[in-house]
């Protein structure tokens, strides 16, 4: 791109354009989280007698952390979070690509029935049918248990279905045709050639699915009653009442919430990218 | 597993019944299936059979019922809240389409070589990643008065006491809310979008550079075209998606001021006054929403995209068959 071309006074132009917009956009998404941290830094009479914007006299002062983490019973909330995730996560991906193999492998009376099943329930917006989930929850001694939400969290997870029976379809037959022939099982060709393979998606839905069960809150807020079965929304959402503009604290209780899937997104941060988009093509 | 009775029949051992193809593809339909379906049934089409069910009562969730006939689905356009709650709705749809366009916007920035381009994709993308109730007190904070914004503004000059209140004035708080959505989206839209635009093949822009095509034809003709169909598909989703905006309002002022959206109120009325059958009936309106939006999705992609060739949508094949019939006129006349 370093033709002649890029000197020309409309290519600069460009440049520069293109440059003000991208960092006030950066500056844009950022400053508001920028300013929690500054404020989550301050001690509660440096918070009362400077302005927001300002920066706190020292990045070491840890006092509203230890006691957002402690008042809301946050290391609960991320062990409870981290217990749902792995069983929910681990879980979608067997379902969703057990059901996927079965549906896009074999023909039998309704499968096509199956398929338009789910595919209809995506359409049913989770909130709306909560209101008699709530009674089904209820009858089967599920409300207030950790597990009652995991189930109720598989239970309404169509994405990752979706997202592998987009896959298999792309998966040639003959994959499969070669080892039957080479006598393995079904079981057998299911888990040894083409689980392996199904890599990119359950990429995908681990990004797509892990992002959404770190971040709901309304199904928990609704089956997770008990203090040592909530989840670090739910443990985040307690500074809404006893707190109220002591803004330092829940702003020191946001940024705990914010690190560890900070700290993933950096990590992962192409695989997060690539999943996104494969998302979104096939959804 | 009443087969097994022909087992003896057939005078195959059990191993080499259970061995046998056809079997083993029942079991494996039988148990690969089993779960999802029964999840699916319990937590989905059991539900959904007692919303449409609820809906014609009036009840909580406890105690007698009485039948209401269509009172509820009446009463869901009658009551100002309810119906009001759908005119919210409006203000995250105008949200959605902004979010589209600025991500749409940068997607087509960020195709053009950029230096720092993790930066900025990850500094955008980043608000996404935060959970609902997180962003909610993010931007308690940065509305409150005299807080983030009214400072951030009075650096600019503006007079402390001119600071409108950003989440009371009835005027604007559904319009501070429905911001948060597109600050919480945006970044995540303009990775999709630029998903797309990459997978066309990069040597295109390339050579449309080297072709001197200035951007906005590289936009119009390359860029465009391998992302319409996620475009619209985007657009068509802001429809449902805004009607089922939650948790701005939920957070950040509780639904007071006016600021209820269609799923806070019937939240409100399922879970605070246990009006059960309404919020059914409020329910199943979105649902029969949603489904008339997905249906008009089919059709635009089937009236617009498909059909053509592969390059070509329907459109754009009747665009070129009347410039033809035009050119032909034309032709003619000239001989003439």
């Amino acid at each position: 791109m370093n033709g002649a071309k890029s000197h020309s006074p409309a290519a600069i132009l460009f440049g520069i354009f293109k440059y003000v917009m991208l960092t006030a956009a950066a500056i844009i998404a950022l400053l508001p989280v920028l300013v929690c941290i500054f404020t989550a830094f301050k001690t509660t009479d440096e918070y009362n007698a400077t302005s927001v914007l300002d920066m706190p006299n020292s990045f070491g002062y840890l006092e509203n952390f230890s006691i957002a983490f402690t008042k809301a019973n946050m290391l609960r909330g991320f062990i409870n979070t981290a217990l749902v995730l792995v069983v929910v996560l681990i879980a979608s991906i067997l379902m969703g690509s057990m059901l996927a193999y079965v549906l896009s492998r074999f023909k039998f009376k309704g499968n096509a029935v199956i398929q338009n099943l789910f595919m209809f329930a995506a359409l049913i917006p989770g909130i709306a049918t909560q209101v008699t989930v709530y009674q089904i929850m209820y009858a089967l001694g599920l409300v207030n248990t950790l597990h009652g939400y995991m189930f109720v969290l598989m239970g309404t997870d169509i994405i990752s279905i979706y997202i592998f029976l987009q896959f298999f379809e792309n998966l040639p037959v003959s994959l499969d045709e070669s080892a039957i022939v080479d006598g393995c099982t079904y079981f057998g060709v299911f888990f040894k050639i083409l689980f392996p393979l199904l890599k990119p998606a359950i990429v995908t839905s681990l990004v797509l699915k892990g992002v959404g069960v770190y971040n709901e809150y309304y199904m928990a807020n609704l089956y997770l009653q008990s203090k040592e079965i909530k989840t670090i929304s739910l443990a985040l959402y307690t500074f809404t009442g006893p707190y109220g503009n002591q803004y330092n604290y829940i702003c020191a209780g946001v940024l705990i919430t914010i690190i560890p899937i900070l700290i993933l997104f950096l990590i992962f941060q192409k695989q997060v990218y690539s999943g996104m988009a494969a998302g979104a093509v096939k959804g | 597993m009443n087969s097994q009775m022909t087992v003896p029949k057939e005078k195959k051992t059990f191993k080499q019944w259970f061995g046998s193809r056809k079997v083993q593809k029942w079991v494996i339909i039988t148990t690969f299936m089993f779960l999802p379906l029964f999840l699916l049934i319990l937590f989905t089409y059991i539900p959904f059979g007692k919303m449409i069910q609820f809906s014609f009562y009036k009840m909580k969730y406890i105690g007698p019922r009485t039948f209401v006939g269509w009172k509820n689905y009446i009463d869901v356009f009658k009551r100002s809240e309810c119906f009001k709650s759908l005119f919210v709705s409006l203000y995250y749809m105008g949200g959605a389409i902004v979010q589209l366009a600025l991500a749409l916007f940068f997607a087509t920035l960020m195709v053009f070589k950029v230096k720092g381009s993790g930066f900025y994709k990850g500094a955008m993308f980043f608000p996404y990643l935060i959970c609902g109730i997180a962003v909610g007190f993010i931007f308690k904070f940065f509305y409150a008065r005299g807080y983030v914004l009214d400072s951030i503004l009075q650096l600019f000059g503006v007079a402390a006491e001119d600071c409108p209140m950003w989440l009371q004035d009835l005027k604007i708080n559904n319009i501070s809310l429905a911001a948060t959505s597109v600050w919480r989206y945006t970044g995540q839209n303009m990775i999709l979008f630029l998903g797309a635009m990459m997978s066309v093949d990069t040597d295109l822009y390339e050579a449309a550079y080297m072709d001197g095509a200035n951007k906005w034809n590289q936009f119009k003709s390359i860029i465009l075209p391998s992302i319409k169909s996620i475009v619209v598909l985007n657009l068509i989703l802001s429809i449902s998606g805004s009607l089922s905006a939650f948790e701005p309002p939920y957070v950040i002022t509780n639904g007071t001021m006016g600021t209820g959206t269609y799923f806070v109120i019937m939240n409100r009325l399922a879970h605070e006054n246990q009006k059960v059958g309404l919020a059914c009936a409020m329910a199943i309106v979105l649902l029969l929403i949603i489904v008339v939006c997905t249906v008009a999705q089919k059709l635009f992609f089937k009236y617009a995209f498909d059909d053509g060739t592969d390059d070509e949508s329907k459109a754009a094949v009747r665009k070129r068959k009347k410039a033809e019939k035009a050119a032909r006129k034309a032709a003619k006349g000239g001989m003439a």
